[in-house]
């Protein structure tokens, strides 16, 4: 008994000593800044450290070098050519060596077209290309209110890889049988900071395009009244919520107040511009994966779909990837205006099988 | 000075070991050899047991086990029944409570059923444990303060996972049973309802709370300062000051003007306790019942301060532009 307890409390030490210890702690010195009235808490904190291997990893590629006007349309040069028919055809191959460059430098043009035949639609991934280019002009040209004039290009998401890092499915793992039900919650998800909120909320929130009609992908929980009035949301939503703004936190690398005041998340009087940005980029997450991505459901081989058969997704840190500006807000867009014309057919151009 | 640290106990008297004063009427006999633990000694006393477990104790461990069981297995089999993904993600997993949709009604085992029934067992386990304690006081002839202040804890207890979702008409607002996700729930409960730091009776609890600490500390070091004077044996103090107890009131006396007494010392320390789990439950048990919104609220009632404007004017998007907000 005497020598029992001393090694009880030593392991029950250790054993706290190793949780603390292999957290993901970031050493000190942070760099704190201030962005808000004195007083009010609204401050960024960053890690000097951190945003040193950020702005290793948001290197960029140099542009292709411009090139002389074939003067003729691509259209006219090449066969079935539909997004970008209306280029000159040197722009075109200028384009076209660029998103090789961007999207499968290792795999090269084969990776979406028929090495025998360009024109043909046969590769699963020549669709999907097309589609991808309808929405670069999309993002570019209808949500000017997100992307500015800095716009996106394939490299923003891709960065040299044929399928961005950052994707998303839907999670189908939270139903068992009698015991054990996570609710979509409780494990140290990645997505959302490993806290314990639910680790994918992006299906309930961001699949579906934001119409006035469709209230259930609402992010709103709070009342806009001081006593109770017939507010329907409840905690758990909450935590749908607050799971979705810490994988906007997390993608952005910044901190609540980087949009909202924390004294009152729900109250725009307060909340820093940005939030305002932030708004219109969820709205155009959800108009992209609805319109854009899930209707490839059907293009996409069964290898690129996820658990329940839905296509790769995107959320905000398929762009954003840890910067609050995708590649340090250093526009490659125009270096590739063809990126931010005006697509003509309302619908994506892709092909069913 | 160096020879008198007396923060841990530097000199611990064996006596032969000692069952207590005999109980007054009850069905157990108290169980266990009394043994002595060095280590114990050093920061209480040295004798372990003998302990009484009664009618009351034997059930209420039983209950007690029966919810750790039932939260403890969920966890295990929501990681697949994996004993090393158990330990590794232990903080994270938890026993969630009903959905909304079940109200207050029965849900099926694996959508609530389960938090149902950790609850009730835990629940009866807490109670007939503050039922041992009050009766354990009894026997010995003490006050009952102990069980009441425990009931305080246990009425935050009973209004964050039955009597607020009672009122509120869903179990779903109660509490997960989990090490991590409780503190997420915590955080978004204030998050829902507008801010928790403008709950006034939050605002009480964590004065007591912060005033407890504060209080233990003062006592503490107090009693440990004179205690090479004798100040320790507060209780003959009480009735019989000697120059330990005069220092110490002195000591207050000069420094802040006011001094408690050996005796009121305590009760001091024992009411802040008290009113910390008093006042936070009278506060977790308004929120979403009588107020929706604390931020708001504290605005209507001039609490929250209006601060000049630093951004450019920030308007709520969703009016404009017709999409869902």
């Amino acid at each position: 008994m005497k020598i029992g307890i001393p090694i009880f409390l030593t392991v029950v030490v250790l054993l706290t000593i190793a949780m603390v210890f292999t957290s993901g702690w970031e050493r000190p010195p942070l760099a704190t800044e201030q962005t808000g009235y004195r007083g009010t808490g609204m401050a960024q904190i960053r890690n000097p450290r951190v945003v040193e291997a950020v702005r290793a990893m948001n290197t960029m590629p140099k542009p292709v070098t411009a090139v002389p006007s074939e003067g003729t349309s691509a259209a006219s040069t090449y066969k079935n050519v539909q997004v970008l028919g209306d280029l000159d055809a040197g722009e075109f191959n200028r384009l076209m060596i660029a998103i090789t460059d961007w999207v499968s430098p290792e795999q090269g043009c084969a990776y979406c077209h028929d090495p025998d035949d360009y024109a043909s639609d046969d590769p699963y991934t020549h669709k999907v290309a097309r589609n991808m280019l309808a929405m670069t002009r999309h993002i570019n040209t209808e949500w000017k209110q997100h992307v500015g004039d800095t716009g996106v290009t394939c490299y923003t998401c891709h960065r040299g890889r044929p399928v961005p890092a950052d994707i998303w499915f839907t999670d189908t793992s939270h139903g068992k049988a009698y015991s054990g039900r996570k609710a979509g919650q409780n494990a140290p998800a990645a997505t959302v900071g490993s806290t314990s909120l639910p680790g994918e909320p992006f299906t309930a929130f961001l699949s579906q395009p934001s119409d006035g009609s469709n209230r259930a992908n609402e992010i709103r929980v709070q009342s806009s009244s001081p006593l109770p009035d017939g507010n329907p949301h409840h905690i758990m939503r909450t935590e749908w919520t607050y799971g979705l703004m810490m994988h906007v936190s997390q993608s952005l690398g910044v901190n609540c107040t980087y949009c909202h005041n924390s004294r009152s998340f729900f109250e725009w009087d307060g909340s820093t511009p940005m939030r305002t940005a932030a708004w219109n980029g969820i709205r155009m997450v959800r108009d992209l994966n609805g319109n854009f991505l899930t209707p490839l459901t059907e293009v996409f081989p069964q290898l690129r779909l996820g658990p329940s058969g839905d296509a790769p997704k995107l959320n905000c840190a398929t762009c954003h990837q840890g910067v609050n500006k995708p590649l340090l807000g250093v526009s490659m867009l125009k270096d590739y205006p063809a990126l931010g014309i005006r697509r003509q057919t309302s619908r994506p151009p892709y092909t069913p099988r | 000075m160096a020879e008198y640290q007396n923060i841990f106990t530097r000199v611990q008297v064996h006596a032969p070991a000692y069952a207590g004063v005999s109980p007054k009427a009850s069905s157990w006999e108290r169980a266990g050899q009394p043994f002595f633990a060095y280590w114990l000694g050093k920061i209480g006393d040295a004798q372990v047991g003998p302990i009484y477990l009664g009618f009351l104790g034997f059930v209420s461990i039983i209950c007690g086990l029966v919810a750790i069981e039932i939260i403890g297995l969920n966890m295990w089999a929501s990681v697949n029944w994996d004993p090393v993904q158990f330990v590794r993600q232990l903080p994270w997993l938890a026993l969630e409570p009903p959905a909304p949709k079940y109200g207050l009604k029965f849900p099926p085992l694996n959508e609530g059923g389960w938090w149902l029934m950790a609850g009730f067992f835990l629940t009866a386990s807490i109670l007939l444990w503050w039922l041992r304690m009050y009766r354990r006081a009894r026997a010995l002839g003490m006050g009952t303060h102990v069980a009441w202040a425990f009931a305080s804890a246990i009425w935050l207890y009973l209004v964050l996972g039955f009597i607020r979702p009672l009122v509120m008409g869903s179990w779903s607002e109660a509490v997960p049973f989990g090490i991590f996700p409780h503190l997420d729930w915590t955080a978004a409960f204030s998050i829902r309802y507008g801010n928790l730091f403008y709950n006034p009776f939050h605002m009480l609890s964590i004065a007591f709370l912060y005033g407890s600490a504060l209080l233990f500390a003062m006592h503490g070091a107090t009693i440990l300062a004179v205690s090479r004077l004798g100040g320790d044996r507060e209780i003959e103090q009480v009735t019989d000051r000697g120059t330990a107890s005069e220092r110490a009131a002195l000591f207050w006396r000069w420094t802040m003007g006011f001094n408690a007494t050996m005796e009121s010392v305590h009760r001091w320390a024992w009411w802040f306790a008290v009113l910390c789990p008093l006042t936070g439950g009278i506060g977790i048990l308004l929120t979403g019942t009588v107020v929706d919104n604390w931020f708001l609220w504290a605005v209507k009632h001039g609490v929250a301060p209006a601060y000049p404007a630093f951004y450019p004017p920030v308007a709520d998007p969703a009016p404009l532009s017709g999409m869902s907000p």
